[in-house]
């Protein structure tokens, strides 16, 4: 009698435990959207770092360029893979948005995903928002 | 079953522990002697450099339009607010009325009494009394804004150019009161509805930071003279105040020359030709 009372508790107390697991095997989860890369971007396929590197570190990597930038003066950075950019993020040619020209399908498409908001854009502009 | 003794145990097992050390320090060595080329930053090679950059304003090829196109040209290039703006409704509706104290300023025209508030002098030259002095942030020796400044948001550069980071910036305002001349201005509220049309090579500033006169550090990089220079034909010149050979050095031998509230100690870089 005790037995199947214990063992039935249990079988409850797992299902509800691994509830969020069943949850997504039922639902449809909505995978990260890819950034799109568009323009010169597409063509040139030389970014900073590769890919993945980029994708986890950008914002140590923009962190870094602006103390190069702002107390040091040093603005060109030779990448490790031997192109040089303008440590930038939205002036001129050789900046971020210089290649990876939509800002609302590189940028945002994966910060509102992850509901991040940095605050970049706050100062620095948009070129295409300009006009 | 064979049995060890704790002599021979203690044998193998720092034998083990070498082994076990071993293999990051060997990959360490691997990585220093032939490892992935490193990322190098450096200059532009256009860029300006000084020992220390300074400012010479003739005041004799100053005069009403001359200063107002020096004004304008730093204004419209770094992005400042301009409260007088008409607000564009549409993109910024219900904008508060502007408060002109708020305003903010880089470089702007002083009266003589104002701007040298110690040389003050009853029979003062007759063309002074009318003339509005350039004044901007004098980049001083001993600045008092970056000793009072708790976050190092504004700081010296190694060429003598006072700068802010603005990121940095939590707003405190401890920089204004410490700034003996009003150089410094606070962003009470967001600026962008009050700038006409945005320039896309400088940042506008956000709500909360103050700013100044950066002396063009981001046109300097790329081997220009700063705006206010190109815009006052010929009244501003900007140079090395450590290099005996500069423009800005000759000038000053040539000619009597006067420095904002000199009394202070902050050994302004801004001269002024009088």
């Amino acid at each position: 009698m005790n037995k199947n009372l214990i063992i039935a508790g249990l079988a409850v107390f797992v299902i509800a435990v691994l509830s969020p697991f069943w949850f997504n095997l039922v639902t449809v989860t909505q995978a990260a959207p890819k950034p799109e890369l568009l323009g010169k971007a597409k063509t040139e396929k030389k970014c900073v770092l590769d890919k993945y590197d980029m994708r986890a570190n950008h914002m140590s990597l923009l962190d870094e360029w602006r103390v190069s930038v702002v107390r040091d003066a040093d603005r060109m950075y030779t990448a490790a893979n031997g192109h040089s950019f303008n440590m930038s993020l939205s002036t001129g040619e050789n900046s971020c948005l210089g290649c990876h020209e939509d800002k609302e399908k590189f940028c945002d498409s994966c910060h509102t995903y992850a509901s991040v908001s940095p605050y970049c854009w706050e100062c620095h502009t948009n070129p295409k928002e300009i006009q | 079953m064979m049995k060890k003794s704790r002599r021979s145990f203690l044998k193998v097992a720092g034998i083990a522990a070498i082994g076990l050390g071993a293999a990051p320090a060997m990959t360490f060595a691997a990585s220093d002697s032939h490892g992935a080329a490193q990322a190098v930053k450096g200059k532009n090679q256009e860029a300006l450099s000084a020992h220390r950059w300074g400012m010479v304003i003739d005041t004799s090829k100053l005069n009403e339009e001359v200063a107002k196109n020096i004004t304008e040209a730093c204004h419209r290039n770094h992005n400042v607010p301009d409260f007088n703006h008409e607000v564009d409704e549409e993109k910024y509706p219900n904008t508060r009325p502007t408060n002109p104290k708020q305003e903010i300023k880089w470089i702007w025209e002083e009266h003589f009494n104002y701007a040298f508030p110690d040389m003050e002098d009853e029979f003062l030259v007759e063309k002074f009394k009318h003339l509005g002095f350039p004044v901007t942030c004098n980049h001083c020796k001993n600045a008092p804004c970056v000793q009072a400044c708790p976050t190092q948001a504004t700081f010296k550069r190694e060429d003598g150019i006072v700068l802010m980071d603005f990121h940095r910036c939590i707003g405190c305002r401890f920089c204004m009161a410490a700034c003996p001349y009003g150089a410094r201005s606070f962003n009470f509220r967001d600026p962008r509805p009050f700038i006409a049309e945005t320039v896309p090579e400088f940042p506008t500033r956000s709500k909360g930071v103050v700013e100044k006169c950066n002396l063009c550090a981001e046109r300097l990089a790329k081997g220009q003279m700063p705006h206010c220079v190109e815009a006052s034909e010929g009244a501003i010149v900007v140079g090395d105040l450590e290099d005996p050979e500069s423009e800005v050095r000759v000038l000053l031998n040539e000619n009597y020359s006067i420095r904002r509230k000199q009394s202070l100690g902050t050994e302004p870089s801004v001269y002024y030709v009088v």
